[in-house]
């Protein structure tokens, strides 16, 4: 693509109405970069601030005087719900629940990918296509059966418990939440490796039966070696989905000490009792946001292509 | 038995001189069926049974607990009496007029904005690389980060309003986030905010992939720069429209996370969208079956733009 003034244009029109040109242009970034800034500028210093210099200050000055104490507030102290121990109990609880859902259904998406493109057979289509449009559902019409589900599942997993003295996991909330999402992640990661996997070379597969090596061996001695771009794009988009889920997080672990991130952190903010401490508050949403934050500052080329592949199909 | 037998001999001729090997490679055969199995029962059964179960749970009288005898539609016929119901308005009315709203601006200005920042983006623009990320940096964040940060943003007492009172703009007034009547274009500002960076990546995209020498030949053709885009360019990009409808349009439907973080539902469940009314209905007001036609409601919706695009991209390539 060409820049906006044409040779032609320039020679005829003179250099200054390209100058203005570039800086109309310039001057419009800019403004754009700062409305998209602005948000995260003011929880940033916000989350620095005093509670003094917050009620008679303004909200896009710099801290007077910064002070980390809101962010150790929110990460060891302030009220969720009923318990105040700040929000590090539902920052692991999130890492617990993401770590294995976004490794099995990534593995799974890889096998699914793999048998998908290099051993077809009939009707492969339709499977994939079936698998696909459950990335797409709302997922309010699965909700009430899936809670309903789960609670029989935690039901048995208690009568276990009594049983044998031990559940087995059944019942246990980051268990269940792990299992939601493998569930239905399992769309997006197959799609991601099937379309990936499309592009691979055939031959070196028929060529690797021909000379007697298995399903298995194929997978992780050929497909497993050259798929670490779509792996990285995967894992990071898996990883962000899951951890910014708001809907099966509030619906399965939505009260007590089980709960995930994002919940805690909609009810940190919303707790209504006392004093609203809105640099703690902003403190708690800057936590919740960092690690997505920083796998897209580390790999956000990574994160941008799986967007892409997640937007544009076949 | 004999057939299957056969079609594995004749694939792999090596292995069928040993009888034992016969069985073996049949199993090698099922292999990538078996492996495939497991996710793909997951999903007929998690996603189309649950499916087909809400639709049932739809069709009785199910309150607190599902309850399994079908009473007829009677939730679909509240739901379209509550369709009518404007004054004062039910909160089916609220929801599904706010996602006409929510869903046009929404889509409307996510589409216009993210075409117009690729556009200037692409005019070899120095710091692009630096730019570029700034733009795109909402969608890593959560809808509930989104919300709390606008909500501090726009909070008449706090954001806004009181940085420009104190810039010496005294009569400036900005109240919508606690306005019942605008609450609901809070939520489409917050919207566009964290999903229009992502539109403008797909356009910029797009627009990289445009062959360079019909450019030239337009403007040798003397085509001024408004031409160009309007006649040439836009055009070109159609495929790009297409799939950032579809990815807005599903975002759109699904969006629940930002209402009530930003929001908590707005003034008397103002800015509800369905999707906080089917949560609303069947966890808290023990409605569950009209909680649950909603959500079929909502499926129905999605699924008549989702399955011919899925239907069309799948086809195109046969293979």
């Amino acid at each position: 693509m060409s820049a906006i003034t044409s040779p032609a244009r320039q020679a005829s029109s003179g250099i200054s109405a390209r100058t203005i040109n570039r800086i109309v242009i310039y001057g419009l970034l800019a403004l754009f970069a700062l409305f998209y800034l602005m948000p995260l500028f003011v929880m940033l210093v916000t989350s620095f601030k005093t509670m003094d210099e917050i009620q008679n200050g303004n909200m896009l000055s710099l801290p007077q005087s910064p002070t980390i104490a809101p962010w150790f507030k929110a990460w060891g102290e302030t009220c969720v719900g009923l318990t105040c121990a700040g929000i590090k109990g539902y920052f692991w609880n999130s890492i617990k629940m993401v770590v294995p859902a976004v490794l099995i259904s990534t593995l799974l998406g890889a096998l699914n990918g793999y048998v998908l493109t290099k051993w077809r057979f009939r009707g492969h289509t339709l499977v994939f296509a079936m698998m696909l449009f459950a990335c797409f559902i709302p997922f309010q019409s699965v909700l009430l059966p899936m809670a309903t589900i789960l609670g029989s599942i935690g039901r048995f997993g208690a009568t276990l418990q009594n049983a044998t003295g031990f559940n087995f996991g059944l019942g246990n909330s980051t268990v269940n939440l792990v299992f939601v999402h493998v569930v239905y992640g399992l769309g997006f990661t197959t799609l991601f490796f099937r379309n990936y996997y499309e592009a691979f070379p055939t031959e070196l597969i028929k060529a690797a039966q021909v000379d007697g090596a298995s399903f298995f061996q194929i997978f992780r001695r050929i497909m497993l070696p050259n798929s670490m771009p779509i792996f990285v794009v995967t894992v990071i988009y898996q990883f962000t989905n899951i951890w910014n889920d708001f809907l099966f997080a509030s619906a399965y672990a939505g009260t007590g000490d089980v709960m995930p991130m994002t919940v805690a952190l909609n009810n940190v903010v919303n707790t209504s009792t006392g004093v609203v401490e809105y640099n703690v508050n902003m403190a708690a949403a800057m936590i919740a946001a960092l690690p997505t934050l920083i796998v897209y500052v580390v790999a956000g080329r990574y994160f941008v292509r799986g967007l892409m592949a997640g937007a544009v199909k076949g | 038995m004999s057939t299957v037998a056969e079609t594995t001999a004749k694939l792999t001729p090596e292995h069928d001189t040993r009888p034992g090997a016969s069985v073996r490679s049949r199993l090698q055969d099922l292999l990538p069926k078996i492996v495939l199995a497991p996710s793909f029962a997951a999903t007929i059964v998690f996603v189309y049974g649950f499916i087909l179960w809400t639709i049932y749970l739809s069709f009785t009288n199910s309150k607190t607990f599902p309850s399994y005898d079908i009473t007829g539609a009677r939730a679909y016929q509240r739901l379209w009496r509550w369709t009518f119901e404007s004054d004062p308005p039910s909160s089916w009315y609220t929801s599904i007029t706010n996602m006409g709203i929510f869903g046009f601006l929404y889509i409307l200005i996510c589409l216009a904005l993210g075409l117009f920042l690729a556009i200037l983006l692409d005019q070899k623009i120095r710091g692009e690389g630096m730019l570029r990320p700034i733009y795109l940096y909402p969608m890593a964040l959560s809808f509930i980060v989104t919300g709390v940060a606008w909500k501090w943003f726009l909070d008449p007492g706090l954001g806004l309003e009181q940085t420009l009172h104190q810039w010496g703009w005294t009569s400036f007034h900005f109240d919508w986030i606690k306005n019942k009547d605008f609450v609901i274009y809070t939520v489409v500002i917050a919207g566009v905010w964290q999903a229009s960076g992502f539109i403008m990546a797909m356009f910029l995209a797009g627009l990289r992939g445009i062959d360079g020498e019909i450019m030239k030949a337009a403007q040798i053709d003397g085509a001024t720069t408004f031409q160009l885009y309007r006649r040439i360019v836009i055009p070109l990009l159609r495929p790009v429209f297409l799939s950032a409808f579809i990815v807005l349009a599903h975002l759109a439907i699904k969006s629940y996370d930002l209402v009530v973080a930003l929001t908590s539902g707005g003034p008397g469940g103002s800015a509800w969208l369905p999707s906080n009314f089917m949560y609303e209905f069947t966890f808290k007001r023990n409605e569950m079956a009209v909680g649950s036609a909603s959500a079929v409601i909502m499926l129905m919706t999605l699924t008549a733009i989702i399955v011919p695009y899925l239907y069309s991209e799948l086809r195109e390539k046969p293979r």
